[in-house]
């Protein structure tokens, strides 16, 4: 991709400075990663558009990079690279989960974190795992790099804390405390390539021995397509937190209060995919299983 | 604008806005219309490529991203050994019937086959998830390009009858 | 070996796969303009006015209303009540107000932005249920497309009965009488080649149109009528088709008409393609239905009495529903005798999008019911499904509600008795009920809820009733210059693989080799109108009259031969042999034919059987000629958290006279059942308003590959001698199976007695809440 025969290739950003001077300079550029939301519009829409800024030739934004405490993933990281990264698969597997479920193939080699991000439909699959993840969004603008914890990222249905002029660059994700497990569930219209019903991500773990008995020492819950930006389940979180655990207590108690405390604090619609009820519903379940698993043999 | 890339093997030139679909450039510009249009959002599969050998939607890809880039088109992967032995398979064993989902199917399967030449029945259901079919019910793709798939057989409906088809 | 009963590739194939073949869209024509349609946002409203926005448009684009047509406003197919273009009202959202076309896809879309069209928003009537209120509270009202139609909905659009027996009493005696109402919605086709055409005209006046189709001839008509031509004078080559399955039976003729008006007005060929969206807002669904039944049975489960009300969606307009209608009423019954039966059906008119053919033709809606009922009869008296089906099961000899005598080709129990003996039917069924019985009601173990079903099946082969006898459709076949068969029929392969079974049959029954045949491409310039490529009638129907056809023309050069050179030569695989040793390629035989003067062109037409009657008024008689036969097993997983269903292995046992060619005859059994798998649990038309809430494929679902169960498909044979080598219509037939199936299994794996299709997770969990209220309650 570096040999480029055409002129324009060149005509691209190289480094993550001169994109966010371009689009400082032209407030009307469309910055493009992998295109996979922004290409759903009609001919006469994408006609209107006179310029882009492709951020797919930006050595910065892409790739996964070992930090102090965690890792950083470029913003245009496709999701095909996510999937089957060693040390995401090790380290982040709710986040590989998610990115197996990105979509089909095509979409997947396509598809970035960022964009995920960036587009801030409430549905994407990435977004739970990102908050349960404690994941920090590094945004770079006119006015140098800042940092945005993911839960602040999402404002409002379908917007972002981005300011104009400003891209997201990488996200940080922490490494989680040791001992603890990573959970992904997707409730999808159909078995692949599906928009989610539900999605959850659980971050957390019961110390002691956990087969026998122990107790819930940590916990992070969220869900995607069940309010109007991806949510933490924080009053679930606190039905857990310091709560015997065992496989009798967790299925005869703890999950279900936890589950209950989940449903209580969402405000799911009806939409095109799914009901509000169902989805209220689905989450309690999705989640009581999450609990149930979470301190059962891996 | 004005775009320089690879096609098939060959240095082509294409003209449009910034955010044309490189699916119309390849069909109206190049003129390869084996590549289809099925929904024009990335749910279909019909329109996949290649695009630096990745298996990618040509109707979300935009111009002003292809410069320099390699495509390769179905025309280009079934003039390779390797995708003509694709279409092959498929035809052979009921894996096309209409046809306007088997170009992107015989794309997305070239890519797999270059990673994993024998996959299992679930591997080829996980990489061609992004190509719907409606016709064949998968299960004559399945026929084609595994070795895990359910074989249709012929025999008399009265027991004791003499059989007038010859099974598979 | 390419002979009958083998599966050699069809010709087709590479072209398709590696992207050569010329599709509807893909054909490019010099100068061509492309065309947009400029669609009603409502579903019911007066239209005051149209104003084409010239300087908005690009330069030289045209705009078409319906003031603008040359001839009537109505797209020809039973009748003429579908317009061209709506005028004073429209009537469903979608529906076309005007037409434009421009240099290129980009300006044609800035001229339909340039038309401005001016409505005054009328009340809808958007639902069935509001439909059937209006129907019983007003008389029935027509109008056509050419009067000022009234603002209110006309609300039946169709009507037909059928009665064997004395029902009433029967019910009156009967041990037990079940009810049950039953539903099935929309479905969308969802071909992967939307619609698209292509019209130009010639130097001489002609206009042609070349686009993806079913039905040459039935596009031929509708351009006859739309433009005032003489026929002579309208030309419709069908391209390669990408997917059909009844929605490119009628719905071409519009685009088609749409394509030709545009050439005209623009002076130069026009493309009109549909993209996704517009394919799915504008174009014919499958009727959603409500079918009542009332069943009387004796203790053994004997069937006493069937009565059954059917109520179908038609949508805005009447298109094909009346016959759509009448297969429904014709295989309402199921595969079962009874000797008393009342059935009545009527399509009721919506303001949303004209509900037509699609696969199965009406059958599937109300065979779902019948199978849903018998399931329903079957837990009233404690029966299993297999049991309740093996009492009333059809056999030889039996007599249908209409009065049809069932032929030595009936196979319902042979299927039936072969795919529960391969699956293991009645005790994995049994095991099952009681695994959920016996199951606690909380999931907390996390596994799936497993499931068996199974549905029993039949399809009639060829057009309803007396329209096979009306049509007595043509085949042409002649001899080429170099002595080759060419064959001539309308029919277009939509992937069925005609393009593979037709030279099987024409080579089968000439004694020809292979490549001794050829077959004109669809073009009714060429070819004779052997009639729609619809309703299970390809092989059978038009398969049969080629085989007669070449048949005779081989025979005719066979004979020819030995007036001149003495009897005894034989012909086979193409070569004529003389015991003496001498041999002859045919091609050479018919080249001295020609040679000498002979006649080299045959016209054959279909001859249905002369026992086949039938009083299209009463529906009594033989409605089909034969039926094909199906007994589908389902095994569903249902995951306890969330309802979803996921269908794990399907076996099919379908009977098929003769699998000409295996591979393909396979083929439409396993993709028809996946197709009704669809149906059974994710295709759902959402509309609110009568707008589309789904009309893309991210949110109208349909299977994956990794939604797709494995199918197993058994053919069995028993040959019908009304077709060619024994062989029935069948590609309709897996549509009837595979919903009913899987509902049984859902119910066998969860309790839930599912009523509706399709069976998505949120109607299953609003089931599960309704029978867990009930039960505390109780």
């Amino acid at each position: 991709m570096t040999a480029a025969p055409g002129g324009t290739a060149a005509d691209a950003p190289r480094t993550l400075a001169d994109a966010c001077r371009r689009l400082g300079d032209d407030p009307n550029l469309v910055p493009v990663a992998g295109g996979t939301d922004l290409m759903v519009s009609d001919r006469l829409e994408r006609s209107a558009v006179a310029g882009v800024l492709d951020l797919t030739r930006i050595p910065e934004l892409t790739g996964v990079r070992e930090v102090a405490g965690g890792l950083e993933i470029g913003a245009a990281t496709p999701f095909a690279v996510l999937r089957s990264h060693p040390a995401v698969c090790r380290r982040f597997p709710a986040l590989a989960a998610a990115a197996a479920v990105v979509g089909g193939w095509q979409i997947q080699s396509r598809a970035t974190l960022g964009g995920n991000l960036v587009n801030a439909s409430p549905a994407g699959d990435s977004l739970p795992v990102l908050l349960a993840l404690e994941a920090v969004v590094v945004a770079a603008g006119p006015a140098g790099e800042r940092e945005i914890p993911c839960a602040a990222f999402h404002v409002g249905y379908r917007k972002t804390a981005l300011v104009p002029g400003e891209l997201v660059a990488r996200i940080r994700l922490p490494d989680p405390s040791p001992g603890s497990r990573q959970l992904f569930r997707k409730v999808g219209t159909r078995e692949a390539q599906a928009i989610s019903k539900v999605v959850v991500a659980a971050v957390g773990r019961v110390g002691g021995e956990g087969r026998e008995g122990g107790v819930v020492e940590s916990l992070r819950l969220a869900a995607g397509s069940v309010a109007a930006t991806p949510v933490r389940l924080r009053a679930a979180e606190a039905a857990a937190v310091g709560k015997p655990w065992s496989p009798e207590t967790a299925r005869t108690r703890l999950a279900e209060e936890v589950g209950r405390a989940a449903r209580g604090e969402v405000t799911p619609i009806d939409d095109v995919r799914s009901t509000a009820v169902y989805r209220a519903a689905t989450l309690e379940r999705v989640v009581r299983r999450l609990i149930l698993d979470l301190g059962s043999p891996e | 604008m004005n775009v320089r890339f690879v096609v098939n093997g060959e240095e082509r030139e294409a003209e449009g806005a910034p955010l044309e679909r490189l699916l119309d450039v390849l069909r109206e510009q190049l003129a390869l219309t084996g590549t289809k249009e099925g929904c024009g959002e990335g749910e279909c599969g019909a329109c996949t490529v290649l695009l630096d050998g990745e298996p990618a939607l040509s109707c979300l890809v935009p111009l002003a991203q292809c410069a320099g880039r390699d495509v390769r088109t179905v025309e280009g992967v079934a003039a390779l050994p390797a995708g003509r032995r694709i279409v092959e398979r498929l035809v052979a064993a009921g894996g096309v019937q209409c046809g306007a989902c088997t170009p992107g199917i015989v794309v997305t399967a070239f890519a797999l086959f270059e990673r994993d030449p024998a996959p299992t029945r679930q591997a080829l259901a996980d990489a061609l998830a992004g190509n719907l079919c409606r016709c064949t019910g998968y299960e004559g793709i399945f026929r084609a390009l595994t070795d895990d798939a359910e074989q249709p057989t012929v025999s008399p409906a009265r027991p004791g009858a003499p059989a007038v088809g010859e099974a598979e | 070996m390419t002979g009958i009963g083998t599966s050699p590739p069809r010709p087709d194939g590479f072209a398709k796969a590696s992207g050569a073949a010329v599709y509807a869209d893909d054909l490019v024509r010099p100068g061509m303009w492309f065309g947009a349609t400029v669609r009603s946002p409502h579903a019911h409203a007066r239209l005051d006015g149209v104003r084409f926005a010239a300087e908005r448009a690009p330069e030289g684009a045209v705009c078409l209303t319906a003031a603008d047509l040359p001839g009537p406003n109505g797209i020809l197919l039973i009748d003429d009540e579908w317009p061209i273009l709506a005028a004073g009202t429209v009537r469903h959202v979608g529906e076309p107000v005007a037409l434009v076309a421009a240099p290129s896809r980009l300006g044609a879309l800035q001229a339909a932005a340039a038309v401005e069209a001016e409505y005054t928003p009328l009340p809808a009537v958007l639902t069935l249920e509001e439909a059937a209120a209006q129907a019983t509270a007003q008389p029935t009202t027509q109008t056509t497309a050419h009067a000022t139609p009234p603002a209110t909905a006309r609300p039946l659009l169709a009507e037909c009965s059928l009665a064997c027996g004395d029902v009433e009493a029967a019910l009156a005696a009967a041990t037990a009488v079940v009810e049950g109402t039953w539903s099935t919605g929309h479905q969308e086709h969802i071909y992967i080649e939307c619609n698209a055409a292509t019209a130009w005209v010639e130097d001489d006046g002609t206009v042609v149109v070349h686009g993806s189709m079913q039905c040459p001839y039935y596009v031929h008509k509708a351009l006859v009528h739309a433009l005032g031509a003489a026929p002579e004078r309208v030309r419709v080559q069908a391209s390669v088709v990408g997917g059909g399955f009844g929605g490119k039976e009628d719905f071409p003729s519009v685009i088609g008409v749409h394509a030709a008006l545009l050439a005209r007005a623009a002076g130069r060929p026009v493309r009109l393609a549909y993209d996704r969206h517009e394919d799915i807002v504008g174009t014919t669904k499958r009727h959603p239905a409500v079918v009542r039944h009332r069943t009387a049975v004796a203790a053994d489960g004997t069937l006493l009495a069937l009565d059954i009300d059917v109520t179908f969606d038609g949508g805005a307009y009447r298109t094909l529903s009346p016959v759509v209608l009448s297969r429904a009423v014709l295989h309402a019954f199921g595969p079962y005798r009874c000797p008393n039966v009342r059935i009545h059906g009527r399509v009721l008119a919506t303001h949303t999008a004209p509900n037509s053919a699609f696969r199965g033709f009406g059958a599937p809606q109300t065979q779902f019911a019948m199978e849903r009922q018998m399931d329903a009869v079957a837990r009233r008296l404690g029966l299993d499904p297999l049991e309740v089906r093996r009492r009333n099961v059809v056999r030889p000899g039996d007599r249908l509600p209409t009065g049809q005598v069932l032929g030595e080709s009936t196979a319902a129990e042979a299927c039936l008795e072969r795919a529960a003996a391969r699956t293991g039917f009645q005790e994995r069924w049994r095991a099952l009920e009681r695994e959920r019985e016996g199951r606690a009601d909380d999931s907390a173990d996390g596994a799936p809820r497993r499931g068996i079903g199974l549905s029993l099946y039949f399809h009639g082969a060829g057009f309803t009733g007396s329209g096979e006898r009306r049509m007595q459709s043509p085949v042409g076949a002649r001899l080429l210059a170099d002595g080759r068969v060419e064959v001539l029929t309308a029919t277009t392969d939509m992937g069925q693989g005609c393009v593979a079974v037709f030279p099987q049959i024409a080579a089968a029954a000439g004694s020809l080799a292979d490549d001794d045949v050829t077959f004109a491409p669809p073009d009714t310039a060429r070819v004779p109108d052997s009639g729609p490529t619809v309703a299970s009638r390809t092989t059978m129907i038009v398969g049969g009259t080629i085989a007669r056809a070449v048949a005779g023309l081989s025979r005719r050069v066979v004979d020819w031969w030995q007036g001149e050179h003495g009897a005894g030569w034989q012909l086979a695989d193409g070569t004529l042999r003389h015991p003496g040793g001498d041999a002859v390629p045919f091609r050479q035989a018919a080249r001295e034919f020609l040679a000498a003067g002979g006649e080299g062109a045959l016209e054959v037409r279909h001859r249905p059987p002369d026992w086949q009657e039938f009083d299209d008024a009463t529906h009594q008689g033989s409605a089909y000629p034969v039926y094909a036969w199906g007994c589908d097993v389902v095994e569903v997983e249902v995951d306890p958290d969330t309802w979803a269903v996921r269908p794990t292995a399907v076996t099919a046992v379908c009977e098929v006279g003769r699998a000409l060619h295996p591979t393909l005859c396979a083929g439409q059994i396993e993709g028809g059942t996946l197709q009704a798998v669809g149906w059974a649990l994710t295709e759902e038309v959402k509309l609110d308003g009568g707008r589309y809430l789904n009309d893309r494929l991210a949110t109208y679902i349909i299977p994956t590959a990794r939604d797709a169960p494995r199918v197993s498909v058994e053919l069995l044979e028993q040959p019908y001698e009304g077709g060619p080598f024994g062989a029935k219509g069948i590609g309709e037939l897996p549509m009837d199976g595979g919903a009913p199936a899987v509902c049984q299994a859902v119910e066998n794996a969860t309790g839930i007695a599912v009523t509706a299709i399709p069976a998505t997770p949120e109607r299953l969990f609003a089931w599960a809440e309704g029978d867990r209220r009930r039960e505390e309650v109780a």
